[in-house]
């Protein structure tokens, strides 16, 4: 083990382009790049941008219905849900829909109970192995993150949730596996998950594939990023009282200086 | 009270104080009236901007301590954690990843300061030696505190930094296993990383004393590399270095606030937001920028070094970089020797000045650039060619110290900065 580990970390160190090169070669396109309310999480000239909360609301609702059934959010409470713009009561019936396991109680018994807003989103798998065993070996990424987490970020998510086609003539597919545009080596284990008026939107928009990989990406950036406007907020008073004390210090050091020049 | 030095500040609570432990007259010679050469350009900025940095590194690297959980099984949440639940807890964290970007980008100006105005020459030598120091222990900390939020990047690149050591003969693999406490990067390589994390950096700060120390003995070199001859060619350092310093300060806080709050995440990888996983190697190691140079010296010995006409290795390929890499910094504390010409600043030395900005420099940045693409043609071969300018530019030097003809120095400081052209100078 401990000899595999070092040949792994040697080759890694030394040729660690290889495996890219084979999985980067030239035949994944860039993800089309999209235009999102906030700029993007990692996007920066978008000082006074910030989230499109309608979009975020309904991507949340594609997260519940559709990506939620394998995929877990584990560092989102419910609670959470009331920045982008739930009512206490709705997180509270958000909540309370999901039977979530609790205990042990003072018998030493393990219970369910109805979730509260300061649970975690449930987890669909009880554990980690589950969830590999239910998905052909390997679980599906915790989404809580993904957008940071991925080269590209939103463009990335929005392509490859837009991206399956019929694998060219002459791909060869192995069983279980999915072809998508923009997954690197196209190859993917999950089922193309969104279809036109797959989820029904309450506010009348129409639910598009296109239209449900933009809401959901904007949610899962939210869930990534969830101080984003905070942080551009805060940002520009730093920014403008770092600016006018520049100046104030430059007048004091001309000043100051033009005795000595 | 025989030996109570005699004090005569007007605050009589300074006075008392000052009579019994003299730091208000301490403070006074060393950042009051100290006698600084007038003619500092911007470039004298960044030291008091490192230290910046550092003391910003510490504050915030001790609150972010109070919230982060050193086990593999929590680290990764409980940074997510700090960034979703403690107030404020985003912009601690947002600064302390960026303020290790900001500290190696003001070290790298600060270190090139150095080199550009032979700033490590007599009388100075001891002075550039503990700076030399300074970047091993921020090299140490750096890698040790990117390990701890304990993503795919952290783990992997602990992996392959760790796995270095082992290139050493004998003792290599025992000393791996020694850095690791086990037999893989594991919980007690985080727990050992996060105890030296917390200590490099006071270590660290103990080392700049002595370096400001040093400091304060030769006094600074400047920009014309010649020595003050008197009081005309000084300036206090309060108020008007005081003054000079907080507005590069300032203008220095636009930058990096600029990254903090507009792209924190732009000098990070994304996958270090993917916890770590043992199992699964990402397709594309890479440590932190500011160690692309070193890591593309590390990579660019792609051949053994062999008994010539026989198989004998002698240095194998592997341990053939690791020497390299150390090799490039410790190349750096004989600098004040192999460095054989009198004079100090570049601006009199027309060869050494083209061989800093035409070698050196380009070197840097051509490292950088290969350190960060896959081992790959032409990457291998402009990281070989950055190495080979690197160690050129430092091997060259006593030769360059030889033939080359130095400009005529300037008589002393207030000289050419009074006469010539003060007046448009600022």
């Amino acid at each position: 083990m401990r000899r595999l580990r070092t040949l792994i970390a040697a080759g890694a160190m030394t040729i660690a382009g290889l495996t890219s090169t084979a999985l980067a070669a030239g035949d994944v396109p860039l993800p089309p790049a999209q235009t999102w309310a906030h700029g993007g999480v990692n996007s920066f000239l978008s000082f006074f941008k910030g989230y499109d909360y309608a979009s975020v609301q309904r991507g949340f609702q594609v997260y519940k219905e559709v990506c939620s059934a394998c995929h877990s959010m584990h560092l989102l409470s419910y609670r959470n849900l009331h920045d982008i713009g739930f009512t206490e009561a709705e997180v509270k019936a958000i909540a309370a829909a999901q039977e979530i396991n609790d205990g042990p109680n003072d018998q030493g018994e393990m219970f369910t109970r109805p979730g509260l807003p300061s649970d975690r989103f449930k987890n669909p798998f009880p554990n980690k192995q589950a969830a590999a065993a239910a998905n052909g070996g390997k679980a599906p990424p915790d989404l809580s993150l993904i957008v940071k987490a991925r080269a590209h970020h939103e463009d990335y998510i929005h392509a490859l949730l837009t991206g399956y086609t019929d694998a060219p003539a002459g791909f060869e597919l192995s069983p279980g596996a999915n072809y998508n545009k923009y997954f690197p080596g196209h190859a993917i284990a999950m089922a193309q998950p969104l279809y036109d008026s797959g989820v029904t939107y309450t506010d009348g928009t129409a639910a598009t594939i296109d239209q449900q990989a933009k809401d959901v990406t904007n949610f899962l950036a939210w869930a990534a990023e969830p101080k984003l406007e905070e942080r551009r907020r805060v940002g520009l008073m730093v920014m403008l009282f770092l600016v006018f004390f520049a100046g104030i210090m430059y007048a004091a050091k001309r000043r100051l200086w033009s005795e000595v020049h | 009270m025989a030996h109570a030095p005699q004090s005569n500040f007007e605050n009589p609570v300074v006075n008392w104080i000052d009579q019994r432990l003299p730091i208000f007259t301490m403070m006074n010679k060393e950042y009051g009236s100290f006698p600084t050469p007038r003619n500092f350009n911007y470039f004298w900025n960044f030291g008091a901007l490192a230290m910046f940095v550092l003391v910003t590194m510490i504050v915030s690297g001790i609150f972010l301590a109070m919230h982060y959980t050193n086990n593999t099984l929590y680290a990764f949440d409980s940074v997510e954690r700090i960034m979703r639940d403690v107030n404020w807890g985003w912009m601690i964290r947002y600064i302390h990843a960026n303020g290790a970007s900001m500290f190696f980008i003001v070290v790298y100006i600060h270190i090139f300061r150095g080199i550009y105005y032979g700033s490590y020459k007599a009388p100075r030598e001891l002075l550039w030696i503990f700076g030399v120091i300074i970047l091993l222990l921020m090299m140490g900390t750096a890698f040790m505190g990117y390990v701890l939020p304990w993503g795919q990047m952290s783990f992997w690149g602990a992996t392959v930094i760790t796995n270095l050591f082992s290139a050493i003969p004998v003792v290599g693999e025992s000393i791996v296993t020694l850095l690791w406490g086990g037999f893989s990067v594991d919980n007690p390589t985080l727990n050992r990383f996060f105890a030296l994390h917390y200590l490099l950096p006071f270590v660290l700060l103990a080392v700049v004393v002595l370096h400001v120390a040093a400091l304060h003995i030769t006094g600074s070199n400047n920009p014309l590399g010649v020595e003050p001859k008197g009081p005309q060619d000084t300036l206090p350092f309060h108020p008007y270095y005081t003054t000079k310093d907080i507005f590069g300060l300032t203008v220095f806080l636009i930058f990096f606030a600029s990254f903090v709050f507009f792209a924190p995440n732009l000098l990070g990888h994304p996958d270090n937001y993917i916890p770590a996983d043992p199992l699964v190697t990402p397709a594309h190691i890479v440590p932190e920028w500011y160690f692309l140079p070193f890591y593309a010296i590390l990579r660019s010995i792609t051949f053994a070094i062999s008994l010539p006409f026989t198989d004998v290795v002698l240095i194998p390929a592997k341990l053939g970089g690791v020497l390299a890499m150390f090799g490039s910094i410790a190349i750096l504390f004989v600098l004040p020797w192999l460095d054989s010409s009198p004079v100090r600043s570049a601006r009199f030395r027309p060869i050494f000045k083209w061989w800093v900005l035409l070698c050196l420099v380009p070197a840097f940045f051509m490292l950088g650039y290969a350190g960060g693409k896959p081992a790959e043609q032409p990457y291998v071969l402009i990281g070989q060619l950055g190495t080979v300018m690197y160690f050129a530019f430092f091997l060259l030097l006593p030769i360059i110290g030889r033939i080359e003809k130095p400009l005529p120095l300037p008589a002393s400081i207030a000289n050419p900065v009074l006469g010539g052209n003060a007046a448009t100078a600022k």
